[in-house]
């Protein structure tokens, strides 16, 4: 299904050439090592699949007044790991603006009665004030947790997301939570997310990772009957609902998803996660940590996979039943069978609309990489991707999706993407809220691949065909073409000759 | 299999179709170990009680759903009101990111903002370095004319001086020397968004006019609106109204047309804003006047005693607050408010005339910043409803004075509660207790819709489900007109949905209304 093109690398090269120029010297030095064009590698071989490389410099810090588009730990922790999390009460431990501008943004699904058994849409914070930072805000904390404990007594845990200030004024989050956890006889989960960790919100997802490890796993007796066809789905935060249109094609091949994380998630089902058999990883970047943990400690394999666009799901379900073996492998061909008649049909429907358009990617940790395929199984074509925040193995993942002469940035800066798409003049872009309003004053096709834009969901073929629709009336709607007012003529050689 | 390619579900009719209900109802009996469904619903009856209710409200430490910000988003908004600047926040890069989201996700607007991306090693060597190369980057690269530099709290518990960071980073040639760098600090651990804007506005002022000589100009007035997420609309309403008076007057911040840029194939970084050479000049004005009290207070001392007359409203909206608003601005100028004025007043108070059966008598909730509430409260009483409920989380014991106050001059105030600093898990227990009829916020208000089925009408920051409607003003008569609409189709929608049942309530579902 892979679609055969290359990408004109002269001229991105040249555009990189160009951004370069205009930062002072030091700067300069320092963004080009996060700028490339993919050359073709080695030939695939057997083994590998490698067709272009893509090396760039990538999670180290960014560089100060570029308006880089990252975000902190705390994003990484509350925002993207421990935030979807519904029967548990996270709090955002500091002053009151991090969890307000988080508060309900990232559309992780969930089903319970919120502010009753689950708490996903809510904002609870310590909301730091001068006193708090002067004499320190462990008393507070504890208050806070008795509160909780007396207004939403269903709660099953409670994750302290610590901010800034906390890691700064030296509490002792972990003293609090340790003892309150006794008092209540519940979980209580200290994450050390403060935003000035690391260079972006990778950190954070890894704090987040490890604060699984140390306080959730082997805390309690559980009580769970096994199975052999137990699987974990690691990474899916169920934006729009993707984690379910991906657990309908799981459990439709035979295997039971006991966990699911976090998207929809229960504290259950991260306490019950090392009693599985495989771990199935979608965000290999925010998650894999707690992956490679649960492989070394419980000897679980993990696998990662890709529910984005037909091929790649195709191919990850067929590499996910053999795992496990020739009854599971029947089951999963006759679901490629039953949904082909769909793909078939969204195919048919909307690659004549998009056939050859353009598209210009800049999004988180994986998207950049497993979206890609997903669009050129509409015919469509990459010329340009991104991490806001990937590491040195998403890079080297990068090379299986993308073709030669593509454009890569890492860390892109708000002058840099500008000048990119000005200059490529992508038919759409994907990528995130800050990016999006002024991309379409450029009259370019927008769709945040953070949020789906509100839509979704794009994982799995249920998924897909709302993909496609979507990048469909994107691309085809007729405001972009009102852009340009009818008495108003484009150029006007003329008159510039006349001003002399 | 409940996709087709002919008629694509969307997520909300996709995940009722039967395959998916009864794949979650099985996640949850087999997978989520939840509560027994009667449990919870003991516990969701519980929270509706007044026990519940004095629970919440005696909650000392424990903030859920609260109606504020914090002071960088202030100082983020406040900047984006003067000619081409650039926001410079100092400490970590992720709060920049979320001010710029937040404001992008209320205007659908680009909102730009620097930061100077502090980690680790600025925490322990603090930050200087990266003042230094953040300013001289940002000036290269974004062409600004006015850098104004805001703090996150990380940047104010390390204890970083911006004044001699700044000057350091000037040694340094990051900036000209005369490049305009104002400055404010602005600790997330104190106040709110208003207070951010406060300073952040005051700090510009400083920054222009220390030193300088002040020659009063009769007549002139300086207009501060204060942080407003409907400053699109308001903004040029009052500009309308001033054109229409006569009066010379400056908009001192005014983000109406960067938060409203046009798409026509070119993306402005910058777009309006008041002129710094107009910042210069305001200092020579004989008045200031504040559109939001408790978004300028230390502004408008500072303008006080640099000489100049300052007056401050509480959000001119409805009749009599516009009134007032006018008056003022006619005293101070001398200008004669002209007949047209008169004649949008009086078409105002006939709308209002024609429509008072049907507002008489209604009771409200109403929560926001609290110059917002104040002046909802104000106009609601004017229609002869009773704002029942009166909070701002980031409300002060003055304002929960002055309010009382105005509450105690009308009978339709009598039984109103003022909540100054409570938050919307607080309102949640008084919409069970105490109920309304309409509830008046933004849009995490639809939380509270959903739990306790009282109308949610959107008047305020921040607004993201419903689009546009920003750009229309609430301020003057005309932006009453507005708000009186919104109140009145919110209750005409309902009451027409109450009485649609066929045969069985649409007795009542009048055609004239």
């Amino acid at each position: 299904m892979s679609l055969e093109y290359e990408n004109d690398g002269a001229l991105h090269a040249k555009l990189i050439e160009e951004v370069l120029s205009q930062y002072p010297d030091k700067a300069a030095k320092r963004r080009k090592k996060h700028l490339s064009v993919a050359t073709s590698g080695d030939e695939a071989g057997e083994e590998s699949e490698v067709l272009s490389e893509c090396e760039v410099k990538s999670n180290i810090k960014s560089i100060p007044g570029v308006m880089t588009i990252r975000g902190c730990a705390y994003a990484g922790s509350k925002g993207v790991v421990w935030g979807p999390v519904k029967d548990m009460v996270h709090i955002s431990h500091g002053p009151v603006g991090c969890g307000q501008y988080s508060w309900s943004q990232r559309r992780n699904y969930y089903v319970g009665t919120t502010g009753i058994d689950t708490f996903v849409t809510m904002q609870f914070t310590s909301d730091f004030q001068e006193r708090d930072i002067v004499f320190g805000g462990d008393k507070k904390l504890e208050q806070v947790i008795d509160e909780i404990e007396e207004l939403f007594p269903l709660n099953k845990g409670v994750t302290v997301q610590s901010e800034c200030p906390i890691g700064l004024i030296g509490d002792d989050t972990e003293a609090v939570s340790r003892n309150k956890a006794k008092e209540h006889e519940k979980t209580i989960v200290p994450v050390r997310c403060e935003g000035f960790r690391g260079v972006s919100q990778s950190l954070g997802h890894h704090i987040a990772n490890d604060a699984i490890r140390d306080w959730v796993f082997e805390k309690k007796d559980i009580e769970f009957e096994a199975s052999p066809y137990d699987i974990n789905v690691i990474g899916d935060y169920n934006i729009g609902g993707d984690a379910w249109a991906s657990r309908i094609l799981l459990e439709e091949m035979g295997l039971r998803v006991v966990g699911n994380w976090s998207g929809d998630a229960t504290l259950a089902e991260i306490e019950r996660a090392p009693k599985a058999k495989l771990n199935l990883i979608h965000c290999y970047r925010s998650m894999n940590y707690i992956c490679r943990h649960m492989e070394e400690k419980y000897g679980i394999d993990w696998m990662e996979y890709n529910f984005f666009g037909p091929s790649q799901t195709e191919a990850s379900l067929r590499k996910i039943a053999k795992h496990f073996g020739p009854e599971i492998e029947a089951k999963a061909e006759a679901v490629i069978a039953k949904y082909r008649p769909l793909v078939d049909a969204v195919i048919a429907k909307y690659r004549p609309r998009l056939e050859g358009r353009t598209v210009m990617l800049y999004v988180g940790g994986l998207r950049p990489r497993h979206v890609v395929t997903a669009y050129e199984d509409l015919g469509m074509v990459i010329v340009g991707t991104g991490y806001e925040f990937g590491h040195n193995d998403d890079y080297q993942r990068t090379g299986h999706y993308v073709k030669k002469g593509t454009l890569i940035y890492d860390d892109v800066t708000g002058y840099e993407l500008e000048k990119f798409i000005e200059g490529i003049r992508p038919d759409l872009v994907g990528s995130g809220i800050k990016e999006k309003y002024p991309v379409q004053k450029m009259g370019i096709p927008f769709r945040q691949m953070h949020s789906w834009d509100y839509s979704g969901p794009y994982h799995g073929y249920d998924g897909f065909a709302i993909f496609a629709r979507d990048m469909d009336l994107a691309i085809n709607n007729p405001v972009w073409n009102l852009y340009d007012a009818p008495w108003k003529k484009k150029a006007e050689p003329s008159a510039a000759i006349a001003a002399e | 299999m409940p996709q087709s390619a002919e008629k694509v579900l969307d997520h909300a009719p996709l995940f009722r179709e039967p395959e998916y209900r009864q794949m979650l109802a099985e996640k949850r009996l087999n997978f989520e170990c939840p509560h027994p469904d009667q449990v919870v619903t003991d516990q969701g009856e519980f929270t509706k009680t007044w026990e519940y209710r004095e629970k919440n409200l005696a909650r000392e430490a424990l903030v859920v759903n609260p109606a504020k910000a914090c002071q960088p988003l202030g100082a983020v908004f406040a900047a984006a009101g003067f000619e081409r600047t650039m926001s410079f926040v100092h400490g970590s890069q992720g709060c920049v990111a979320y001010y710029r989201s937040h404001l992008s996700r209320h205007f659908k607007e680009p909102a730009s903002a620097v930061s100077s991306s502090m980690t680790e090693d600025a925490a322990v060597f603090g930050g200087l370095k990266n003042m230094v190369d953040g300013l001289a980057n940002t000036y290269q690269l974004y062409d600004p004319k006015m850098i104004a530099v805001s703090t996150t709290c990380m940047a104010e518990v390390i204890g970083d001086d911006l004044h001699s960071f700044i000057e350091n980073a000037k040694d340094e040639g990051s900036v000209p020397r005369d490049f305009d760098v104002p400055f404010a600090h602005t600790p997330a651990f104190v106040g709110s968004h208003v207070d951010g804007y406060d300073v952040t506005v005051k700090g510009i002022l400083e920054h222009f006019w220390k030193g300088e000589e002040r020659t009063e100009a009769e007549g002139t007035i300086n207009i501060i609106p204060g942080f407003d997420g409907f400053c699109v609309g308001n903004n040029r309403e009052l500009k309308r109204l001033l054109d229409l008076l006569g009066v010379s007057y400056t908009f001192i911040q005014d983000a109406s047309d960067q938060f409203d840029t046009p798409s026509d194939g070119e993306y402005r970084m910058y777009d309006g804003g008041t002129k710094i050479e107009d910042v210069r000049k305001a200092l020579n004005a004989e008045a200031t006047l504040s559109l939001q009290h408790y978004n300028t207070r230390k502004t408008l001392e500072y303008c006080e005693g640099r000489g100049q007359a300052t007056a401050s409203f509480h959000y001119p909206l409805g009749v009599q607050a516009t009134d007032d608003f006018l008056m003022e601005v006619s005293a101070i100028s001398g200008k004669q408010i002209p007949e047209t004025i008169r004649l949008e007043r009086g078409r105002l108070v006939d709308a209002m005339a024609d429509s008072q059966s049907w507002l008489h008598g209604k009771k409200y909730a109403v929560y926001g910043d609290p110059d917002f509430v104040y002046a909802v409260a104000r106009f609601i009483m004017e229609t002869g409803g009773e704002p029942t409920h009166c909070l701002a989380t980031n409300g002060t014991s003055a304002w929960e004075a002055e309010l009382k106050e105005l509450l105690a001059s009308s009978p339709f105030g009598k039984d109103a509660q003022v909540w100054a600093g409570k938050d919307l898990w607080a309102m949640r227990s008084l919409l069970f207790t105490e109920p309304v009829d309409l509830l008046i916020g933004n849009s995490y208000g639809k939380y509270l819709e959903r739990d306790t089925g009282t109308p949610l009408i959107r008047l305020t920051f921040p607004i993201f489900d419903r689009h546009h409607h920003h750009r229309f003003a609430l301020m003057g008569y005309q932006g009453g007109l507005r708000v009186l609409t919104t109140i009145l189709d919110k209750i005409f929608d309902k009451l027409d949905r109450e009485t649609s049942e066929t045969g069985v309530t649409d007795y009542s579902y009048d055609l004239t209304r």
